[in-house]
């Protein structure tokens, strides 16, 4: 089983977009997304619960749909378009889901709370204005353990509103 | 006879009208961290020069280490350092009476999955590589795999201390005469339960960084509930005065218990960071995390029950055989529990609790979220259930008859606070529609009451000592800014919020002017950690004691200032001012300034001791707490009769907090423990697989994954009526009293009731699943009792039980028979028949 | 962490430069797809690539055809493409609930169809980490002798544990497999074999290439999957069900295949047979369900208990058949479901 050669001293380079802006980065070419993201980029909002595609906690936009960084292979991320919690905000502002997430305690240890953001963040950009149900299935792939998910249905369901209402005055 | 105690000086000082702070949902304190993904837990530290530690561990359950052979791992490239036991021989634990593990075990491993060796590599990849080319040569030592094969099988002893064989722990209490009680019942019965073992599946696994800071101290941030005790372990192995040792507790991302013990991983990253002088991190697989366990302990209960016509309990007789796994950990704690608190809700008058835990060769199991007291709060709720039916009782109307109320003393010296069950249950009848509802709905859909009561804290610390079990201090800046520093670990449950807002309420500011230092050895004061529902209760009354002296200071110079009695000042909007003339005033900045020239620099201490226990026999130091929260929920059901399954579509939940501090947060933990005891009910199982014998000695944990393991998810979670009820509780600050853990209790019993109501089967195990059901309904159907549960609870030898009378038997609250520990049993036992119960 | 081993990394932009390569490589290589089966199968040492051959870059293995009354549909088409494509509504219904109920919706949206086709046997002990299999001293399935489901059992009892396979084999669909020394296609059904671990015969050197759907104009299809939870976990038991009817509902062809109940989709061909002919009464819907249920063994290899997924086989099976009636089987599918839009 013992991979015999140590490991490569190889390393991949990848271009690609982060949150609106070109990045490139070096790193050990078995890496996943996730790890690229938290250790070669710093940006440790990511998180991660089991590697294995079964807890949600990595999840990230790529290319403006959710998908599970800890299955994906960095080296398969050229040229494309990812976007992480840290990227939600813009112009200096938190996004209206960060608002009411913070506002209607649907974080409580925040650690499932960045997949959770980015991946109601796309529900939203594709459907504005969803169903209690429709959330519900958007998020049926992230886990959480504190809240029982009730508070984060209805900070989404605030987001919208507010979403809305931004929009209505814009 | 002892009398409940006056509360402390500490009182909540809220007017209710008055509370701008308090009482209000509120965006906790560390909500924008957390939405954008800049709180920094464990794993998103990163230091230079950091190396990566991998553990291998046992893949036997029971086994000697004949010896290590690490040669060949420490010469892979990229390995730094290779550590085994022998690097690490001195035991620790979280009690001091089971201080049985080792960072690395040096001889003798006793689950899959206990840590014999660490990897220290320059990359985890690395690291993990590095473990296959570690030799260990095991000699298989005998498996045992449940408390029964335990009880059977005393050598090979999986410890070498504990009472005999491979018991670890039996207690026995009685407390009044029971035997007359049962006596003067006008029914009695009996029933055995099971309530299977599960996990606190925190999203975030165990993470900890260890390094030697540049003036050589050690520091480790980890993931920890109880950095304190964590602190103290790491003295200990590391031979290293505690005050060169910093814990910092991470925020945790989750812990439910799961991260309350001091851990292998933990020692082992400090150990390599000393050696080497470089940072080493270690973040373990969600595999390890399950090895690391600590869970809920899998509890075989028998419940003999004596109660009178009208539904008055008349006698409890408890035994309880618990699934210890392969360490001590909170174990001996847990025992107690297990019989601690079926005194708490309803009125048992004599009461009488045998307990037996044993060691096996799986994960060590340890507090989970309600530790110890679930198991039995399922057990008492059902037969209440089976109670109320044989004696045409609706369920609700036996619980209010029979409902403990305030101030009192249980038989077994628990003094009770305020106590408004009575409450609970009326609110969830109203809410529910039960009165409609009970019985009555068509086959196949089901309503089911239960409910449950759980400490505010612990009233005793894990090692005895007389200091505070918690301290804050405040420190104030000429800015008009308040620092607070306490040990107590943010986990999620919202303790910094708690804190902040304390503070806040008390010296008229936002919870945004506080700064908080929470978790960290070396900034606050000691908080014994984040277990046992104890922070709001203890930190929280220490935080209002620290904040009322920095009032007192404050208010003495500014009284001098604006020329009024210091009693006349409030403190409200950032500015202190005269009551009765607002527009005489300073700001709060102006306040900090004025009592820093008028004493010198500011700063105040708080702290908090819970009152003394009544229950002073041995054991009794188990269950005592300030006050308890009570909660009653009522769930409502599906079931297809054809295949059993279950759906939960909506569920109605009261819980007598005393004070909602935070309505958000509140809400929050309730729906949170909602959600927990629905998956314990309906789903997440600790089970392990033995092979069959003739062909392997594996006992392997069934699926140590997130998948397997199943916890609910957002299509699974149902609808749910919260409601409070809030009578302040002189115990609290500002009268609050826990909610993090006692919402979870009455969920498990109450599904369990409503499938009876639907479909007419008891399911006398958790969780309750289709397969059960099913088999119950075959039953039903073929004629025979409609159940599925344990029928038999084993022979256990108990020891003598301590009598101690209860309060209204002229008890004082010792054992009138402080007995010597129990001799070793003489060579040949007198045989006797196992109690075979029928169901 | 858990993390990937070592592997080399080939991105072709074409189909003959994929097989070329793969041919090449022999059987150390592995075509990679979405990836969400098979890296974390990496990551559990199940599966050790020398190389993997990224399938991302071929624009024809995303391409879907309508070409009335046919379609063919490319193997790289994700999951959620295929939900939400309304021309796979109507006839094609099953595949779409199929799609939709595979893990969740992160994963759909990065699952192929082609990957789910081909996705490995599952079982609780072959689908754990290197360090637990060392524990059970491996199993047959990978890197040891004995069959721990069924100790003397002589070939190894891993589950199909794919949602695709039996909706597209109650539609009769076909596939196409290409390599380096040509290409072929097959009925989906001839693609398994009820072995654990030779599961299917697509040699290592084919790459899937598309699914071919024969016109389903006057068919109703349906699947059914049942599972602990509303997402994440594969299927215990899962029923497709497709029928074509003439006058007076009288099911003039149908078939019915038992998902996740043996090492590969099963066939009902004898409950198939007794509904052609008939209209679906009660009794007709309930006598096929028993011998659809009959075929059904399964074992000790999944979440629940493997005697109760027997048992409420036949009545997962009547659900499907009371939908394809034209029943309001809501009640029953959301319980299922949990997801009211499945």
């Amino acid at each position: 089983m013992v991979t015999i050669s140590p490991a490569s001293q190889r390393t991949a380079q990848l271009r690609f977009t982060l949150n609106g802006e070109q990045t490139d980065v070096s790193f050990a070419p078995y890496k996943t997304l996730l790890e690229v993201l938290r250790e070669d980029l710093n940006h440790t909002g990511t998180k991660h619960g089991c590697e294995l595609g079964e807890c949600g906690a990595c999840a990230v936009l790529l290319d403006g749909k959710p998908v599970l960084s800890c299955l994906l292979l960095a080296l398969e991320c050229s040229g494309r378009d990812v976007l992480t919690v840290e990227g939600l905000g813009s112009d200096g502002q938190l996004h209206p889901l960060q608002e009411a997430f913070a506002d209607l305690g649907a974080a409580q240890c925040g650690y499932c709370t960045p997949a959770i953001l980015v991946t109601a963040k796309a529900l939203l950009d594709q459907n504005p204005h969803p169903t209690r149900d429709q959330i519900r299935e958007a998020l049926s792939g992230n886990l959480c353990r504190c809240t029982g998910y009730l508070q984060i249905f209805e900070a989404v369901e605030a987001a919208v509103l507010e979403i809305a209402s931004h929009n209505k005055s814009a | 006879m002892p009398q409940p105690t006056d509360p402390p000086e500490t009182k909540s000082n809220g007017n209710e009208g008055d509370l701008r702070v308090i009482g209000r949902p509120r965006r906790r304190v560390d909500a924008r961290a957390k939405v954008t993904g800049q709180t920094r837990f464990a794993d998103d530290i990163s230091l230079p020069r950091m190396a990566h530690c991998k553990l291998l561990r046992s893949p036997h359950p029971h086994a000697r280490i004949r010896s290590i052979d690490i040669s060949r791992a420490a010469a892979y490239p990229g390995v730094y350092l290779v550590l085994t036991g022998k690097d690490l021989p001195i035991e620790y634990g979280i009690l001091p009476v089971s201080q049985d593990e080792q960072a690395l075990c040096l001889d003798h491993v006793r689950h899959v999955g206990d840590p014999v060796a660490a990897v220290i590599a320059r990359e985890e990849l690395i690291a993990f590589e590095g473990l296959d080319l570690i030799q260990v040569d095991y000699e298989l030592l005998t498996t045992i795999s449940d408390p029964e094969e335990a009880l059977a099988t005393p050598t090979p002893r999986i410890h070498d201390y504990g009472d005999e064989g491979n018991i670890h722990k039996r207690v026995a209490l009685e407390f009044g005469n029971v035997d007359q009680g049962f006596a003067e019942a006008d029914e009695i019965f009996e029933d055995t339960f099971f309530y299977q073992g599960s996990t606190h599946l925190p999203i975030e696994q165990h993470a900890s960084v260890a390094t030697k800071d540049p003036d050589g101290k050690l520091t480790i941030w980890t993931s920890t509930q109880t950095p304190h005790y964590l602190h103290r372990a790491l003295a200990k192995v590391l031979e290293m005065p505690p005050a060169h040792i910093r814990v910092i507790a991470t925020p945790n991302g989750g812990g439910f218990g799961g991260k309350s013990d001091p851990f292998n991983h933990e020692i082992v990253v400090a150990k390599a960071a000393l050696l080497l002088d470089r940072p080493v991190k270690i973040c373990l697989t969600r595999e390890e995390v399950f090895y690391c366990h600590r869970g809920r302990h899998p509890v075989l209960m028998n419940f003999k029950t004596g109660v009178k016509k009208d539904g008055s309990l008349t006698a409890m007789h408890l035994q309880t055989l618990i699934d210890g796994g392969a360490y001590g950990s909170y174990g001996v704690a847990s025992t107690f529990y297990t019989g601690a608190l079926q005194t708490t809700t309803y009125h048992v008058p004599r009461y009488r609790f045998q307990g037996c835990r044993t060691f096996t060769n799986k994960p060590p199991c340890g507090p989970k979220r309600g530790h110890g007291t679930v198991q039995p709060r399922f057990g008492q709720e059902v037969q209440l259930d089976k109670i109320a039916e044989k004696l045409q009782i609706d369920p609700a109307d036996l619980r209010l008859r029979i409902a403990e109320s305030s101030n009192r003393v249980t038989a077994n010296f628990f003094r009770l606070s305020t106590v408004n069950l009575a409450e609970c249950i009326r609110r969830i009848v109203k809410s529910s529609g039960w009165r409609d509802k009970f019985r009555k709905l068509p086959e196949g859909r089901g309503i089911g009451l239960a409910c449950s009561a759980y400490l505010t804290g612990a009233g005793l610390p894990i090692y005895w000592n007389k200091m505070p079990h918690s301290g804050v201090q405040l420190k104030f800046d000429r800015g008009g800014g308040v620092t607070l520093f306490c040990g107590a670990t943010e986990i999620g449950q919202g303790s910094d919020d708690v804190l902040a807002s304390i503070v806040a309420e008390v010296l008229g500011l936002d919870t945004f002017d506080i700064r908080l230092y929470t978790g960290d050895t070396d900034l606050g004061p000691v908080d014994l950690g984040s277990y046992s529902s104890r922070v709001t209760i203890m930190a929280g009354n220490a935080a209002l004691q620290a904040a009322e002296r920095a009032k007192s200071l404050l208010a003495e110079a500014v009284a001098e200032r604006v020329g009024v009695p210091p009693e006349r000042l409030r403190f409200a909007g950032k500015r202190v001012f005269d009551s009765a003339a607002p527009e005489n005033s300073v700001t709060f900045q102006e306040a900090v300034c004025l009592a820093e020239a008028r004493f010198g620099t500011i700063g105040t201490v708080g702290s908090y001791t819970p009152p003394k226990s009544a229950a002073l026999y041995k054991g009794g130091g188990v269950g005592p707490s300030p006050t308890y929260s009570y909660t009653a929920a009522v769930v409502e059901v599906a079931v297809n009769p054809v295949t059993g399954w279950i759906t939960v579509p909506k569920i109605w939940i009261a819980h007598d907090i005393g004070r909602a501090l935070n309505p958000t947060l509140v809400r929050g933990q309730i729906e949170g423990s909602v959600y927990m005891g629905l998956g314990e009910a309906l789903m997440e199982e600790q089970e392990f697989r033995r092979l069959p014998k003739k062909l392997s000695h594996a006992l392997v944990h069934k699926f140590p994954s997130i998948l397997e393991y199943k916890s609910p998810t957002s299509l699974d979670m149902p609808e749910v009526f919260t409601e409070l009820v809030e009578e302040p509780d002189p115990q609290g600050p500002f009268g609050a009293k826990e909610v993090g853990q006692g919402p979870l209790l009455p969920i498990m019993p109450a599904v369990a009731n409503a499938v009876y109501d639907a479909v007419g089967v008891r399911i006398d195990e958790v969780p309750i699943t289709p397969e059960k059901i099913m088999k119950a309904l075959a039953e039903k159907k073929a004629g025979r009792a409609p159940r599925f549960g344990p029928s038999h609870f084993p022979h256990v030898d108990w020891p003598e039980a301590l009598r101690v009378p209860p309060p209204w038997e002229g008890g004082d609250g010792n054992a009138i028979n402080d007995a010597p520990r129990r001799a070793k049993p003489a060579p040949q036992r007198t045989p006797e028949k196992d109690k075979v119960l029928s169901s | 962490m858990m993390r990937l081993p070592l592997f080399s990394f080939r991105a072709p932009r074409s189909l003959e430069e994929a097989a070329r390569i793969l041919h090449g490589e022999g059987p150390d290589a592995m075509p990679l797809a979405g990836g969400t089966d098979l890296l974390p199968n990496m990551k559990r040492r199940q599966q050790v690539p020398r190389t993997l051959l990224s399938l991302r870059n071929i624009d024809s293995l995303h391409a879907v055809h309508f070409d009335d009354p046919r379609a063919r549909l490319g193997a790289c088409l994700t999951l959620s493409a295929i939900i939400s494509d309304p021309r796979l509504r109507n006839g094609a219904t099953a595949l779409a609930q199929a799609a939709s109920q595979v893990a969740t919706p992160h994963i759909r949206n990065v699952a192929t169809l082609g990957g789910n086709l081909c996705l490995d046997t599952r079982c609780n002990y072959y689908d754990q980490t290197y360090e637990w299999r060392k524990s059970i001293n491996f199993c047959m399935k990978k890197d040891g002798v004995t069959c721990w489901v069924a100790p003397s059992s002589s070939k190894c009892m891993a589950v199909s544990s794919t949602d695709t396979a039996p909706a597209l084999m109650a539609l009769g669909a076909r596939v196409r497999l290409v390599s380096h020394s040509g290409e072929r296609e097959i009925p989906l059904a001839d693609l398994y074999n009820n072995d654990g671990m030779f599961y299917i015969h697509r040699k290592a050197d084919e790459i899937l290439t598309d699914v071919l759907l024969d016109s389903l104009h006057d068919w109703r299809s349906t699947y059914w999957k049942l599972r602990r939870r509303g997402s994440f976990d594969f299927p215990v038991l899962s029923v497709a069900a497709a029928a074509r009817f003439g006058g007076s509902g009288v099911v003039e062809d149908a078939r019915i295949v038992i998902g996740s109940a043996a090492s590969r989709p099963l066939l009902a061909e004898e409950a198939g047979r007794f509904l052609v002919g008939r209209a679906l009464s009660s009794e007709t819907i309930a006598e096929a369900a028993a011998l659809a249920a009959r075929i059904a063994k399964p074992l000790d290899n999944t979440d629940f208990d493997m005697s109760w997924r027997k048992k409420v086989t036949a009545e997962f099976v009547t659900y499907a058949l009371r939908e394809l009636r034209g029943d309001d089987v809501t009640a029953e599918r959301t319980a299922i479901t949990r997801c009211p839009s499945v």
